[in-house]
């Protein structure tokens, strides 16, 4: 994988958000200085609570955010210095965006026909009229739907149809890399599997890579090829997707783990040991690396230990704790728990 | 074992206009004991939400109970007065709803939403009322001082919590929790599962608990029904249904999530494939077991599905 070149790199992407009001200098930090290469054709999975920053990651990648530091390498070029204002047309339509909600990404007065149109014509991937009809009808049967429905309008369609007419409308400009933000949770349980096999179709056939963002753990693990988990605007831990979460390492990695219900497990998760990962996650006090000559420890900087170089697993230094401008997490919510249930 | 909290025979809802009459909810029976948790199964629009809407008498126009009853602690609450009603509500049985974290009021603080509870329920003093609301946030571990935020100035999960510690103030026997926490990511879906745990335990309520998620379910279900297009396809002990799953249906349901262990194989959603057809009432399949037979020319192909 490392061999080739990858479709993007992402190296050291900071993103501060002013907070208050106009005159206020308050800032939270919403992406800490993160790197991460997404290869062609690979699935890599974005995953950690809401306001980890996943999503600030994939707008600041598809050029909705303006990054505050940092570099993007997509195939080689970097992007934030030869389009620094705003991205040029062809990083538009080779970066796509599928969104979490499929009720809201489709204007409502238009055919669904219209979708599949507009980024045709825009980026000039067709001429003429019968070559146009044909580019809507491959489209179609890309996402499996039948072509008929380019005559409906989206409230006749279901949730999983939407998101496949989201979907074929990403593909009409032929990406190379697409970002999926939540794709399939807001779908009903019935059409959820089925996009998700769609999407790995699409990587396989087509060489689409994609970054897959969700705090599904269960999907990711279906999905992706690679999972990088994110905590409070920083990675924590990443590898391939059945190693990680077979061997996970972070205490972050664990507690996401040990929230998926599994009926397989006996009995509910400990709390204690729930309470015990939390404070490990906000207070690091030990790290199991410590003595590695080639990554030593430090409490101040982010150092990445190897776990394993074949399958790829790394995992932060537990010793290192993110700044305290860091944004507030649902972490700090159940500390309150922690009494009622005795530790 | 003593009579059941809630008995549900033969219960059909039926959607009435003037073109056509949809049956949401088809002959329908369950009992949920004292102190616990049945949960109801199924995707979206099989009919979970209206069985729930039905047992409050929560059904608008063009919803018709066509048929069945409901019985609770032995009376028939469909022979309920708007008075009686009144008392029954939220008393006896309150509900948590879907977007719960939506349905607080957002000019309202915390601390009034709670009280008005007591104040209308309990007549007591508004002073009174706001004491016993500080104690129930107590219940869900959130600092008192959280009384005099609005709605807005809490997490998601707060809210959640919120709003079941409200579904709790008046101790009903029986608590409907239709998707707890569905719009919350999982770190916090698992805080607010152990906490409704923890709660029922301590105030030993029952719970029908309706979700789509089976893992979740099986979880922290004792007895669970799946529900298809109106219908039970199958009922059992949770662990049974989940160990043994006799209906194509529920096998299609649980393959619809992703496992944590186990070998990564690609799997079926509940496509077209899995489509059934007038399902016919449910036979014994083991103890305590019920599921609906499968006629025998349902090609072998979807029951493997």
């Amino acid at each position: 994988m490392s061999a080739q070149t990858p479709v993007m790199s992402i190296r050291g992407l900071e993103k501060t958000f002013p907070i208050g009001g106009m005159l206020s200098r308050g800032r939270v930090r919403a992406l800490g200085g993160v790197d991460l290469d997404i290869a062609p054709g690979e699935i890599v999975a974005l995953v950690g609570e809401s306001g980890s920053g996943k999503s600030t990651l994939a707008r600041c990648l598809a050029r909705l955010e303006q990054p505050s530091g940092g570099s993007l390498l997509f195939e080689g070029r970097d992007i934030l210095r030869q389009e620094p204002r705003r991205a040029s047309r062809s990083y538009r339509s080779a970066v796509q965006m599928i969104f979490q909600d499929p009720f809201g990404s489709l204007n409502p007065v238009h055919r669904v026909g219209h979708f599949l149109e507009r980024p045709l014509r825009l980026h000039d991937a067709v001429s003429g009229r019968a070559e146009l009809e044909n580019a809507k009808r491959r489209l179609m049967e890309k996402v499996d739907l039948p072509a008929e429905l380019l005559d409906r309008y989206p409230h006749e369609l279901s949730g999983g149809q939407r998101q496949r007419i989201a979907i074929a409308r990403a593909l009409a400009v032929n990406p190379r890399l697409i970002l999926a933000d939540e794709p399939t949770s807001m779908l009903d349980v019935s059409v959820r599997i089925g996009v998700l096999n769609l999407m790995r179709t699409l990587c396989e056939q087509q060489g689409i890579s994609m970054l897959y963002i969700t705090h599904d753990l269960a999907s990711a693990r279906y999905l992706a090829d690679r999972i990088v988990v994110m905590f409070a605007g920083e990675f924590v831990e990443g590898g391939e997707a059945m190693t990680l979460l077979a061997h996970p390492q972070h205490p972050y990695t664990r507690l996401l783990i040990s929230a998926v219900p599994d009926p397989r497990r006996r009995g509910a998760f400990d709390p204690r040991e729930r309470a015990q990962l939390r404070r490990e996650v906000l207070k690091p006090v030990s790290c199991p690396f410590e003595g590695r000559s080639d990554t030593p420890c430090s409490r101040d900087a982010a150092v990445f230990h190897t776990v394993s170089e074949s399958p790829e697993h790394w995992v932060r230094c537990g010793l290192y704790a993110p700044p305290s401008d860091a944004p507030g997490t649902a972490l700090e919510l159940p500390d309150t728990i922690e009494g009622a249930t005795p530790a | 074992m003593s009579a059941p909290l809630l008995e549900v025979e033969d219960l059909s809802v039926e959607y009435v206009t003037d073109t056509r009459t949809v049956r949401a909810v088809d002959r329908v029976s369950f009992t949920v004991g004292e102190g616990e948790v049945f949960g109801l199964a199924g995707e979206s629009g099989c009919g979970k939400s209206t069985i729930a809407n039905a047992i409050l008498r929560l059904l608008r126009d063009p919803a018709v109970i066509a048929g069945g009853s409901i019985r609770f602690r032995g009376t028939d609450v469909l022979a309920f007065d708007h008075e009686r009603l009144r008392e029954f509500r939220w008393r006896q049985v309150a509900m948590v709803f879907q977007s719960a974290m939506n349905s607080l009021n957002p000019v309202m603080t915390i601390g009034d939403q709670i009280a008005d509870i007591y104040t209308t329920h309990d007549r007591i003093s508004k002073k009174e009322a706001l004491r016993r609301s500080g104690d129930l946030l107590d219940l869900v571990g959130i600092p008192h001082d959280r009384l005099r935020s609005y709605p807005h100035q809490l997490s998601g999960g707060m809210r959640q919590r919120v709003v079941i510690a409200m579904a709790t103030a008046l101790r009903p026997p029986l608590l409907i929790m239709d998707e707890p926490t569905t719009a919350l990511d999982v770190v916090v879906q698992q805080e607010i599962m152990a906490q409704i745990k923890d709660l029922q335990r301590e105030l030993g309520f029952a719970v029908l608990f309706i979700t789509h998620d089976m893992s979740l379910m099986v979880e922290l279900s004792d007895r669970m029904a799946v529900m298809y297009a109106g219908r039970f396809v199958e009922t059992a002990r949770a662990q049974a249904v989940f160990e043994e799953p006799s209906h194509p249906y529920t096998r299609a349901l649980m393959n619809a999530f992703p496992p944590m262990s186990g070998p990564r194989t690609r799997l079926r959603g509940l496509g077209e494939g899995v489509r059934f057809r007038d399902i016919p009432d449910l036979v014994s399949v083991g103890p305590g077991h019920w599921a609906a037979p499968i006629a025998d020319d349902v090609p072998s192909s979807e029951a493997s599905r």
